[in-house]
């Protein structure tokens, strides 16, 4: 008898199962990759020690410093201290957490450090197959390799680190189908807000989505990473996508990744994942690619999106709705295009990557960023700065006025000193437009850096397509 | 985590939909490296103006929300980052219960772990609890129910195991330690 079609998420799930679960028992589940940062990390080091526990997998767990962590050179390599002390204070006690329970750390100063989601898949250390946890809610951006990878907080973290196994109950599993192609001037940055703004952002809580179709298909390993990063902001702790021949060639002789022999058993054992024809999702969801547009978000969550040439919706009676536009100085019924904005950051672990940098940089060669304007060019790991030095982006940024910095979360996450004013608007490529994001009283349009660079140039809300347009 | 069984208080509202991590507990005061302190900076953006003195609109600074244990919030509480600050603020605060139509799913996870109890009702209690503030309520944990003033009672769901630990007591790392033949066996195999 045949056995029951399976889907990704259920192969994985199930060869991690150390325990299945029961009705009075979670499963305990085995975790394959650990990766570790500074602020989430602290207090679950300091339960180990005071129950003088060590780490159980050391090598299976690796640690990186970025979000409090500063983008300003002089302060990672120029000598000068972290301007944050509370910051300071943070990279210090990972090193020595590091160092005392023999963790690796790619430290302050080290060529591989970035962003957690972007070393990962970089250093080749995300594979198809493996369960990856971090004390980060953006670790759904590993799914796009085809694992199963999910944020996790403290006591977590101190499970993981002690056991090497986390106390799960099984998910429920959502297909979300994209067909179609996506026009012109419109990215995978798009697709995934137009995604949540479907959903809503509670509308993935409980599930993990996988996404399928010929749209998925054709994105390229970096455009996959940024559709799945933001699966937590519709709710779903996990986003997955099948692993492929694309994934395959992005893995291929990456640092950490197998070699020799062991590639061929990995390769024989990656292209079973897949999901089975026929397997069964506890729900589906359509979107068709052709009907996506460049979006904008105008409130104060990722769900709170639309098109950028439409108008913010009128939702009398919703005293929520009411109050994200209060905060935002925005009002119901007008166009969001031709806004005024005063900082446009490009960069995090949604949009950091090489390909959004070349995508920036497009718009912005041989032009200036407006009068009056911030920008900020943040790359997502040392590596990835590198690689864009290497074909002179970083002057492509300075020449056009924006600021070229050192990798990490920066104003992704108002917590390392890269923030934006009181009041002011700032286009950000990053994955959340909440009260406070980047700094107090800050008013942040999440968008694609198609979008956010078009915008820089304009000083306004751009739609990319108009401005690529006109010489 | 002290164990707990009842827990009876009267209620603080907060009616805004989908509170992100980011409004429990902002992301600048993540850069400390225990749990404590984090009370104080509960809501802070919403609880102080942009100088540090208190918003008197803001119901925890009002008299009322003094020794309420119980927050009731609207649907989707605890969206966004994993920080489990957030409970841990909640908690230092004196929260040991948040009612909600909807609760974020890693919020949820890390409140349990720290002896904060996710409540999750029907919108018509939800409704009811709103339109009542300072209401006194009971949660009963071994049975999953929530009885309201009037007598009402509603159940709500809450996860065998969770409700295990939080009954007696038991700690999950402590749990997780005692499978380790049966990790060691799952590593030999893998």
């Amino acid at each position: 008898m045949a056995s029951t079609p399976q889907t990704l998420f259920d192969k994985i799930w199930q060869r991690h199962e150390v325990s299945a679960e029961s009705a009075a028992t979670p499963a305990v589940l085995y975790i394959d990759l650990h990766l570790v940062h500074e602020v989430t990390s602290p207090q679950a080091f300091t339960v180990l020690r005071e129950r003088g526990l060590s780490v159980r997998r050391p090598e299976l767990t690796l640690a990186t410093m970025d979000h409090s962590t500063p983008t300003a050179t002089a302060q990672v390599f120029g000598g000068a201290p972290i301007a944050v002390e509370a910051a300071a204070r943070q990279v210090r006690q990972l090193e020595e957490n590091c160092r005392h329970f023999g963790v690796e750390l790619l430290g302050l100063t080290h060529q591989q450090r970035g962003i957690v989601h972007v070393i990962g898949p970089e250093l080749g250390l995300t594979q198809p197959g493996k369960t990856i946890v971090c004390g980060d809610s953006h670790t759904s951006t590993h799914g796009a390799l085809g694992a199963l990878a999910f944020g996790i907080g403290t006591t977590e973290v101190t499970h993981v680190l002690a056991t090497q196994c986390l106390l799960q109950r099984k998910p429920r599993t959502l297909a979300l189908n994209v067909s179609g192609r996506l026009a012109a001037g419109v990215t995978a940055k798009d697709l995934i807000l137009a995604i949540i703004g479907r959903l809503g952002v509670a509308g993935g809580n409980g599930h993990v989505i996988e996404y399928r179709g010929e749209t998925i298909a054709a994105l390229d390993m970096e455009e996959r990473m940024t559709v799945c990063n933001m699966s937590i902001e519709a709710g779903a702790r996990a986003g997955m996508i099948a692993p492929d021949e694309t994934t395959f060639a992005y893995l291929a002789g990456r640092p950490r990744a197998p070699a020799g022999e062991d590639w061929e058993r990995s390769l024989l054992r990656w292209r079973e994942l897949p999901s089975d024809r026929g397997a069964r999702f506890d729900r589906e969801l359509d979107i068709e690619a052709a009907a996506v547009e460049p979006m904008i978000t105008y409130g104060t969550n990722p769900g709170m999106v639309i098109p950028i040439g439409g108008h913010i919706p009128q939702r009398p009676g919703d005293a929520a709705f009411a109050r994200a536009l209060e905060y935002m100085g925005l009002a119901a019924g007008e166009p969001i295009k031709e806004r005024p904005v005063d900082v446009v950051f490009i960069g995090s672990c949604t949009n950091g990557r090489l390909s959004d940098l070349r995508t920036a940089a497009s718009v912005l060669r041989g032009r200036r960023i407006a009068r009056g304007l911030t920008m900020l060019v943040v790359p997502g790991s040392q590596q990835v700065k590198r690689a864009a030095e290497a074909e002179g982006l970083d002057r492509v940024f300075l020449e056009a006025g924006a600021e070229w910095r050192e990798s990490g979360c920066s104003m992704c996450i108002g917590m390392n000193g890269d923030v934006a004013g009181r009041g002011q608007y700032s286009i950000s490529t990053s994955n959340r437009n909440f009260e406070g994001r980047q700094g107090p009283g800050v008013r942040t349009l999440l968008a694609s850096p198609l979008t956010a660079a078009a915008s820089a140039v304009r000083g306004r809300v751009t739609d990319p397509r108009e401005l690529c347009a006109t010489p | 985590m002290e164990p707990f069984v009842t827990l009876t208080s009267r209620t603080v509202v907060l009616p805004a939909t989908d509170i992100d991590t980011d409004q429990i507990i902002p992301a600048r005061f993540l850069t400390t490296t225990t749990r404590s302190g984090l009370g104080e900076r509960l809501f802070a953006d919403w609880r102080y103006d942009e100088h540090g003195a208190p918003r008197a609109g803001f119901v925890l600074n009002q008299s009322a929300a003094a020794g309420c244990r119980i927050l009731v919030a609207g649907r989707n509480f605890g969206c966004g980052s994993s920080r489990e600050h957030a409970p841990w603020a909640l908690i230092a605060y004196g929260f040991r219960a948040v009612i909600s139509t909807g609760i974020a799913d890693i919020f949820r996870n890390n409140a349990l772990k720290n002896g904060l109890l996710p409540v999750i009702v029907e919108d018509g209690i939800a409704a009811w609890l709103m339109a009542h503030p300072g209401a006194v309520v009971t949660i009963d944990i071994s049975h999953g129910t929530l009885a309201l003033p009037d007598g009402t009672t509603a159940s709500f769901p809450l996860e065998p195991f969770a409700r295990h630990c939080l009954l007696e007591g038991v700690d999950e790392l402590g749990f997780l330690l005692a499978q380790s033949a049966d990790i060691e066996a799952f590593e030999r195999r893998a």
